[in-house]
């Protein structure tokens, strides 16, 4: 059931002329439902601009919320969930802070009770919802983007490269090594490499539960790519659990230095460097 | 002879990460030994990336069982991939045709208790370890 034009402008109108009760009503709805955890001069402010955007909208003869009169609408509605998202609301209570307009403008109408204002009313109602579910859509867009983003922040997170000791970096590696994240270590460890000049880096495993092919795979083109700089590599945080099961799968770490513990790998380079000062 | 067992698609790598935490607290239910955790955990993400990589993604099934004697974990891995024309081939050290290290089924088959391996051309694979408690 969608609006005709003709029902659009005298709603238009009707939210025009009812502009502060509804305003003011709707409002009161939306601080309910949201228990305060917005000022209600900001929410007045909102709901004033968005009781605005309809009805522009619908004065200017929308029947579908995609319509091109409804453009302002929408950009609006956009804007709303978007800061309702980013502020840690929940879905539906940002799809309520819609659906209170219906409440909103009924109380507007007052007492009609004829059968045509009920029809009407239903397809206003009807465009309302549909911009309730817009925001809905939005505001997953936007959860949706920003757990992109959280996602990568992770990834720079949980990989640093730290200086432990004058010509030594480590890298401490913790959780899943998958392929993004092999590729990241890889990346900051050889510029880290290249920025302090350092001839010694140590990549420290003992955050990560499970050494399998393709972790070591990924450790062991890390170290290739490091020597290839001129550094050494020494891998430590090797836990017994660790070691047996490498062994038991077959994989060679060749002439890589592999140490215990972060101390001993540090203790051992330091100790090279020493001989190689005399 | 198994009760409770769970099942997970594998079609994405962070499934292979997903069924490596479930066979993680499977391990630790059945009271597998710190260094058995890890020798199973490794092997089920090796199995679950080739059921990935090389079966173009299938199901795994974790289960706990248990004989007269002992608790134990049991591990299917099932896709209706390519198959293995040569098994035999497969199962070397150091053979690959992913660009891998060649280690993943043949070091997987030494970590673990039981292994038996079903498969055919053009069919897929299935294979099934089990872990027994010492």
């Amino acid at each position: 059931m969608s609006l005709s034009p003709d029902e659009a402008s005298r709603f238009a109108e009707l939210l025009n002329r009812h502009a502060e009760p509804v305003v003011a009503r709707w409002t009161e709805l939306v601080t309910a439902g949201l228990r305060g955890r917005l000022s209600s001069a900001e929410l007045r402010r909102q709901t004033a601009d968005l009781q605005h955007a309809f009805q522009q909208a619908l004065a200017a003869g929308a029947t579908d919320l995609g319509d091109e009169a409804a453009a302002e609408l929408r950009a609006q509605l956009s804007e709303l969930s978007n800061g309702r998202a980013r502020q840690g609301f929940s879905a539906t209570e940002t799809a309520i802070s819609i659906y209170a307009f219906k409440e909103a403008t009924l109380e507007a109408l007052g007492d009609q009770s004829d059968v045509a204002a009920l029809k009407e009313y239903l397809a206003f109602s009807s465009f309302v919802d549909r911009a309730a579910l817009f925001t809905f859509d939005t505001y997953v867009r936007v959860r949706e983007s920003i757990i992109a983003d959280q996602t990568e922040q992770l990834l720079e997170l949980s990989t640093p490269v730290v200086k432990l000791w004058e010509g030594v970096v480590a890298v401490p590696l913790v959780g899943t090594l998958d392929s993004a994240r092999a590729q990241v270590v890889m990346e900051r460890l050889l510029q880290t490499l290249v920025d302090t000049s350092s001839p010694y880096a140590i990549i420290d495993i003992t955050g990560v539960p499970a050494v399998d092919t393709q972790v070591a795979q990924h450790i062991l083109k890390t170290v290739v790519a490091a020597r290839l700089m001129g550094a050494d590599c020494i891998i430590s945080g090797i836990r017994p659990q660790i070691a047996q099961t490498i062994v038991a799968l077959g994989i060679e770490f060749g002439d890589i230095a592999t140490k215990a513990s972060l101390a001993d790998a540090l203790r051992h380079v330091i100790g090279r460097q020493k001989r190689t000062e005399r | 002879m198994s009760d409770d067992s769970q099942r997970l698609p594998v079609t994405t790598d962070q499934d292979v990460v997903r069924v490596r935490q479930l066979v993680r607290t499977v391990a630790v239910a059945v009271k597998l030994s710190l260094v058995d955790q890890t020798k199973i955990v490794t092997a089920a993400s090796e199995l679950a990336r080739n059921t990935l990589v090389y079966g173009g993604g299938g199901e795994v099934e974790v289960s706990r069982v248990q004989n007269d004697r002992r608790a134990g974990i049991r591990i299917v891995f099932a896709d209706q991939g390519p198959g293995i024309i040569d098994l035999e081939l497969a199962l070397t050290d150091g053979y690959t045709t992913g660009g891998g290290l060649g280690l993943g089924l043949s070091g997987a088959r030494r970590l673990v208790d039981e292994f038996e391996i079903d498969t055919e051309p053009g069919k897929g694979t299935t294979i099934t370890i089990v872990k027994w408690c010492r």
